[in-house]
């Protein structure tokens, strides 16, 4: 054991004696944690881009107009009139995320379609292929607007008077024999009217014309964001953080393996092994060095997101520390299976970069697992490196204690550290130094 | 006597073509024991057996008459690896380098403290052992290496090459410390390609080809098995002339007055023939 012991802190001073390894093991995984955090994190909403949607209106009624108005009005959206040929172009650029072409005579037909006087008219809705979640939005608030403002004109404005007279009085000349279904529609419009006539049209603004009430959608919606307890704000630093961490975790490990690997191809691995040492303490060694300097790597990310960035541990502190020694040593013995497995460094460095970069991106580690399809969710448990990031994110922002966040996680790391330690120690190529 | 070293039928293949056949030696103690051999002859491999890397398809390795059996045979001790390649840590200095050796080999506290101490000492590196070794020369770097080897003060020495790309001064110097330590009853098995090496250091000589032993012996009795030269009779002036050439280390193949160079009994064994790593 204490040459173990003598692997560990020699590949401490190794370690620290190389700038560039603590660049990459620490400051890296830092800022890229800080930028993916602060991407979700809708930091300075005041500033967050709206998003863009052109408005083609080939109508200019009342009820056009108000659409407009009303997606103008809209704190998500970002309207801008244009042509039908310029708004096609400008979603077809990327320009825009959508474009809404609202049809000659749509404030008609829309009032008239309320009654079932009319066939609903046709609204195009342009969008980016590529923006599916921004046009579902724009999808969203379009049809809240015309609902409101034909709805408004139907039961307020002049041409709803119209439609509504219109409707009753073709009703009434009707020479077919009166059935119970046509007299109770001659009543609703008669009640219709009688309401219209008894209410007094809402001022819309300066200069707008009078104007009903209209219809409201039934509901409102209060959004809360569910985290460790009421009161706690989420910290989308945490997640970020979480993810950048396992990842340089990996990144460590990785260059571990490969100066395992360089070792090999010169005469310190023959001096190693001409060296009374088992192969069991070399392996044991290695791995509890990479695992130290993942540590020191993974906890000053943290560090760092927790006294800067205000994270904060809202579940189990001692699951949480629990986890990154899990997660460090899972990380290291990787790093010994890649020395293992590999042949040359070179060959190691490239396949295992895209295996790690795969293993954190598919573990959640980029974004959030929970935006995964369901299928996805599934097969990735199997990823030790989704473990560690769920792990991670239910001691921190969910506030999960030790028994419910951090074992499970912490249980699985540990089989998978002892199932690559096991692979390495049976695939390692002893002899051919 | 027991012999420090005595390796005895190593045999040892890789893909059906035998790199060891047979090969047997030994090494006494405060001897310098020269392994020569072509390139691709099983001089590394047979090194590689006797400190353990590579296990042998036959035959067996016995350091003071005890034969090596594990990696954690404490016997191991005995032997010090000096490898061609320098196996040195070059972010570290001196020091922190000869700290994890000899903690590999089970040294501590003032015991290694002293070791180190003595092996710089001994390899004229004191006065640099806190600086990394990136920043020492090629010559320093090989005395380091030598350093490392003899860390744990083992009764056998193995070098293999160790002054590849040495400047004459370094070389001499580990020339010197190798002759202390066989005067100190080191025994030492030292594998070069440089002749006049041997020559100088080795007490015995084995000459190895496509994994076999060859020829065995001191330089003069390996000089025997060159067949005698058949060139000019010689007046005396000639002859004196040629001394003074040899002793200046200019030889003059078949007009050296019978005292064949140790290279051209190298040659006659292992013939002319280009030879590549295998």
């Amino acid at each position: 054991m204490k040459q173990a012991l003598a692997i560990v802190v020699h590949e401490l001073k190794v370690f620290l004696s190389d700038r560039r390894s603590v660049i990459v093991g620490i400051v890296t995984p830092i800022l890229l944690a800080t930028f993916f955090g602060f991407l979700f994190s809708g930091a300075g909403k005041q500033d967050t881009a709206k998003i863009p949607v052109l408005v083609a209106d080939a109508d200019g009624s009342a009820v056009s107009r108000a659409v407009v108005a009303g997606l103008g009005a809209d704190p998500l959206l970002a309207v801008t009139p244009a042509t039908e040929a310029a708004a096609r172009e400008a979603v077809r650029k990327g320009k825009a995320a959508a474009a809404v072409l609202l049809p000659k005579d749509f404030g008609d037909n829309s009032v008239r379609a309320f009654f079932g006087a009319a066939k609903a008219p046709e609204i195009a809705l342009l969008v980016d292929p590529s923006r599916a979640t921004e046009a579902g939005l724009v999808r969203g608030l379009l049809s809240e607007k015309v609902f409101r403002e034909a709805s408004r004109e139907a039961f307020g404005g002049s041409s709803g008077t119209t439609v509504l007279e219109e409707s009753l009085r073709n009703l009434e000349a009707d020479p077919a024999p009166s059935t119970p279904e046509r007299e109770t529609l001659k009543q609703l419009l008669r009640d219709v009217t009688r309401w219209k006539e008894s209410t007094k049209a809402v001022p819309d603004g300066a200069g707008a014309p009078a104007r009903g009430p209209g219809t409201a959608v039934p509901f409102t919606l209060k959004e809360e964001a569910v985290t460790a307890r009421r009161g706690v704000t989420y910290n989308s630093y945490a997640h970020s953080f979480a993810g950048m961490g396992i990842q340089f975790l990996l990144f460590v490990a990785l260059d571990f393996g490969i100066a395992f690997l360089l070792e090999r191809q010169g005469g310190l691995w023959k001096r190693l092994r001409a060296a009374p040492l088992s192969r069991s303490s070399l392996l044991v060694g290695k791995a509890l060095a990479g695992a130290l300097v993942g540590l020191i790597s993974v906890g000053a990310t943290f560090a760092f997101g927790i006294v800067v960035l205000g994270i904060r541990i809202q579940g189990s502190i001692p699951g949480f520390l629990l986890l990154l020694v899990a997660a460090a040593l899972m990380a290291s013995s990787f790093g010994l299976l890649l020395a293992a497995l590999g042949k040359t460094p070179g060959a190691t460095r490239g396949l295992s970069i895209l295996a790690i970069l795969l293993l954190v991106m598919l573990g959640g580690g980029w974004v959030p697992a929970f935006v995964f399809p369901e299928w996805l969710r599934t097969v990735t448990l199997v990823l030790p490196t989704r473990w560690a990031i769920d792990g991670l994110d239910a001691v921190t922002w969910r506030g999960a204690g030790f028994v419910s966040g951090a074992l499970p996680a912490t249980a699985v790391l540990l089989g998978y550290t002892a199932l690559f330690l096991t692979v390495a120690r049976l695939r390692f190529r002893w002899t051919d130094g | 006597m027991t012999p420090a070293l005595e390796v005895s039928g190593l045999r040892r293949s890789y893909g059906g073509i035998p790199a060891v056949d047979g090969v047997s030696f030994r090494v006494e103690e405060g001897t310098i024991v020269g392994l020569l051999g072509p390139n691709g002859a099983g001089k590394t491999t047979t090194v590689s057996i006797i400190c353990g890397l590579l296990p042998p398809e036959a035959g067996e390795v016995r350091v003071s008459g005890v034969a090596l059996a594990g990696d954690t045979d404490p016997a191991k001790r005995r032997l010090g690896l000096v490898p061609q390649e320098l196996a040195l840590y070059e972010e570290l200095s001196a020091d922190d380098n000869l700290r994890f050796f000899g903690a590999l080999q089970c040294l501590d506290g003032t015991r290694l403290a002293s070791r180190i101490d003595d092996v710089l000492h001994l390899t004229g590196l004191s006065d640099r052992r806190r600086d990394r070794v990136k920043t020492y020369s090629g010559g320093m770097k090989r005395r380091l290496n030598l350093a490392a080897g003899l860390l744990h003060d083992p009764d056998v020495l193995l070098l293999d090459e160790p002054t590849t790309g040495v400047d004459p001064q370094s070389r001499n110097a580990i020339f010197e410390s190798l002759e202390a330590l066989r005067d100190a009853g080191k025994a030492i098995l030292y594998t070069t390609h440089y002749m006049e090496e041997a020559e100088r250091l080795c007490d015995r000589i084995v000459i190895v080809d496509h994994g076999r032993v060859v020829a065995e012996g001191t330089a003069v009795e390996l000089g025997a098995l060159l067949p005698r030269s058949t060139g000019p009779e010689l007046d005396v002036e000639a002859r004196a002339a040629i001394a003074l050439l040899a002793a200046r280390g200019i030889a003059v193949p078949g007009l050296d007055g019978g005292t064949p160079r140790l290279e051209e009994v190298f040659l006659h064994l292992t013939g002319h023939a280009l030879r590549d790593e295998r």
